[in-house]
């Protein structure tokens, strides 16, 4: 649509650029002018952070008419960024899982049974807290190896296997903790590792954890590597249309399975920030994470039916979710509102997903 | 074009899926420089054929030769790699990805030095550096902008893509099915262009069509497959449209003048 976004970031600056310099050349390109709408569409259907982006954008003005200073103050917007960080990890994995035409129900459940196996593996068998660690990683591999040979070996659909899985590691999480929690003082004694992602510093009056820069740092790779690697267009490919993408010659069942992997294994990551976040091991905790994390994707501009959307929108759709729960909690409103809203959100984000798939509107 | 040896050929391919023999004993050959239609009736075979060229389907006797040496392939994956691009009826572009993106889908360049070998990194400049070069040999850059996602082209565009990756890339065969089934008059007249710019390429070009007028323009020779076998190879120049209608259904047996 525009000669100016030739394969530039697709960050927020990227679009206010955009924005600033594609309504003129459409116009030149075009031997009949286009409508307001279908130029509107077109920006929106070439950029899919745009939206997302104006929606934070609003709900930060809004929230900063409605609360005031007590919402603008730096260390409230830093504390939303600490409660999104385990919800926005989660949200990495499953934006690569649904840009493949996929679903992770499964993803909480490995978050918490990673979790577990960390906290048991240093505290209770007392092996180093780097290698517990490592085990919880691998745990998270694992889940996601089984996640992705039930898609792509037994060609169950991505929502059945990880409906069955979610089940199948939840209760084993319930089994191999025996229902009991780690208590928060236990790991700082022996196991200091892995509370580091609640560490905090002190930046301009606001408070950051190691935890939530790691989850940005994340994104920031996930984004390199799914816009600058072969392996990246190979995904984006194999949810856009499968049967071309394999006709051209991609092994799309190596990368179902490798986005499988890589999102256990981020999962795993995940469990490490929230041992980092609550400070104490849970096996009840993260329940409804599947849940959060697939809200935070969809308002985030990803689209469920595949091959398109992008990494930052997720980031965008969490911190939305996010700057709501602050902002009505901050106002005063009562929490069941917030999940009103929130569901609003989802419905509002996918009628204009549906909206910007179009492409002859 | 007969005093040289067949770029391609088979001889004798069998493929029975069950009771039903797709393939009975087909015979199939091409010549450098040449466009070589292949037409059939509905169920004759000819797709079946075609996949077996292409390594889509592996026959299940016989012999595919390759510059007179034995071929087998396994896989659609290796008979592009020994240089047999087939463009597919469906065309296998990726809708939301660019034109750039799609031209070299599964066989991206990667920058030199670190960035290529340590960070994986894509060498866009120069891939959309080939692929407007592509594009502009095939007199295909109408097309505005390398990134445009594909799915905002016209289908006579999208084709073009299609063919400017088969072309890019097929350095023996380029295969193709049904170019111009779903397009208009002329979008078809552009493709047909195009087929005839591959071939003054020295691409020899297999083009399986449905269409009598679009085989009688570009196609050198014809080669008409009925029940599973090659019934025939005719000429436009000395045979009418009629004629190969009749072979095709059977009105008329031909001691075929194999070329």
């Amino acid at each position: 649509m525009t000669q100016s976004n030739q394969s530039g970031p697709r960050d927020v600056a990227a679009h206010e650029h955009v924005a600033n310099t594609s309504a003129g050349q459409v116009a030149r390109f075009e031997e009949e002018a286009l409508s307001l709408g279908r130029r509107i569409h077109r920006f929106f259907h070439a950029n899919p952070t745009a939206a997302p982006a104006l929606v934070l954008v609003a709900s930060v003005l809004v929230f900063m008419l409605l609360v005031g200073e007590r919402f603008l103050a730096p260390f409230n917007l830093s504390l939303v960024l600490q409660q999104v960080t385990i919800i926005g990890t989660l949200g990495i994995a499953q934006t690569l899982i649904i840009l493949t035409m996929g679903i992770d129900l499964s993803v909480g459940a490995i978050m918490v049974l990673a979790s577990v196996v960390m906290g048991r593996m240093a505290i209770d068998f007392g092996l180093p807290p780097s290698l517990a660690l490592a085990i919880g990683l691998l745990t998270g591999a694992v889940c996601g190896l089984l996640n992705g040979t039930l898609v792509t070996r037994l060609k169950l659909p991505p929502f059945i296997a990880t409906l069955g899985t979610w089940n199948i590691f939840f209760a084993l999480n319930l089994w191999y903790s025996k229902s009991e929690a780690i208590r928060s003082q236990d790991i700082e004694a022996t196991a200091p590792l892995l509370q580091w992602g609640g560490t905090a510093f002190e930046l301009f009056g606001a408070r950051f954890t190691y935890g939530s820069i790691l989850m940005i740092v994340m994104f920031c790779a996930v984004w390199y590597a799914l816009n600058w690697t072969a392996w990246g267009r190979h995904v984006y490919a194999t949810g856009d249309d499968k049967d071309a993408a394999e006709l051209a010659g991609i092994r799309t069942r190596r990368v179902l399975l490798s986005v499988y992997i890589v999102a256990g294994v981020i999962c795993a990551i995940a469990a490490w920030l929230l041992i980092g976040r609550t400070g104490s091991v849970s096996p009840q905790a993260g329940y409804t994470a599947n849940l959060d994390s697939i809200t935070a994707v969809v308002i985030g501009g990803t689209s469920l039916f595949g091959g398109r959307g992008s990494i930052f929108g997720t980031l965008i759709g969490a911190l939305i979710v996010g700057v709501f729960r602050n902002g009505l909690a901050l106002a005063g409103v009562d929490v069941l509102w917030q999940e009103f809203t929130v569901g609003m959100l989802i419905i509002v984000a996918v009628t204009t997903d549906q909206w910007i798939r179009r492409t002859s509107a | 074009m007969n005093s040289s040896s067949p770029v391609l050929e088979a001889s004798g391919l069998v493929k029975r899926y069950g009771r039903v023999t797709a393939l009975d004993r087909a015979d199939f050959d091409l010549y450098p420089g040449e466009v070589l239609a292949v037409i059939g009736d509905n169920g004759a075979g000819k797709s079946t054929l075609i996949k077996a060229l292409s390594g889509a389907v592996i026959p299940d006797e016989g012999e595919i030769r390759m510059h007179g040496k034995p071929i087998r392939f396994s896989s659609p994956i290796e008979a592009r790699a020994a240089g047999i691009e087939t463009v597919y009826q469906t065309l296998a572009v990726s809708p939301a990805l660019g034109i750039a993106d799609n031209l070299f889908l599964g066989r991206e360049l990667r920058k030199p030095g670190i960035l290529g070998s340590v960070f994986r990194m894509l060498d866009k400049a120069e891939m959309q550096r080939q692929a407007r070069q592509e594009l502009s040999e095939l007199g295909l850059l109408t097309i505005q902008n390398i990134n445009q996602a594909v799915e905002t082209l016209s289908g006579g565009q999208r084709q073009g893509v299609a063919v400017a990756r088969s072309a890019a890339f097929g350095s023996q065969v380029v295969i193709l099915d049904e170019p111009t089934a779903a397009l208009g008059v002329k979008e078809s007249r552009r493709v047909l262009n195009l087929i005839r710019q591959l071939r003054d390429k020295g691409l020899p070009i297999v083009l399986i069509s449905h269409n009598m007028p679009h085989v009688f323009e570009v196609a050198d020779r014809i080669h008409v497959h009925r029940l599973g076998r090659r019934a025939a190879v005719i000429r436009p120049v000395t045979h009418s449209m009629s004629d190969a209608v009749a072979i095709m259904t059977g009105a008329t047996e031909v001691e075929s003048d194999i070329a």
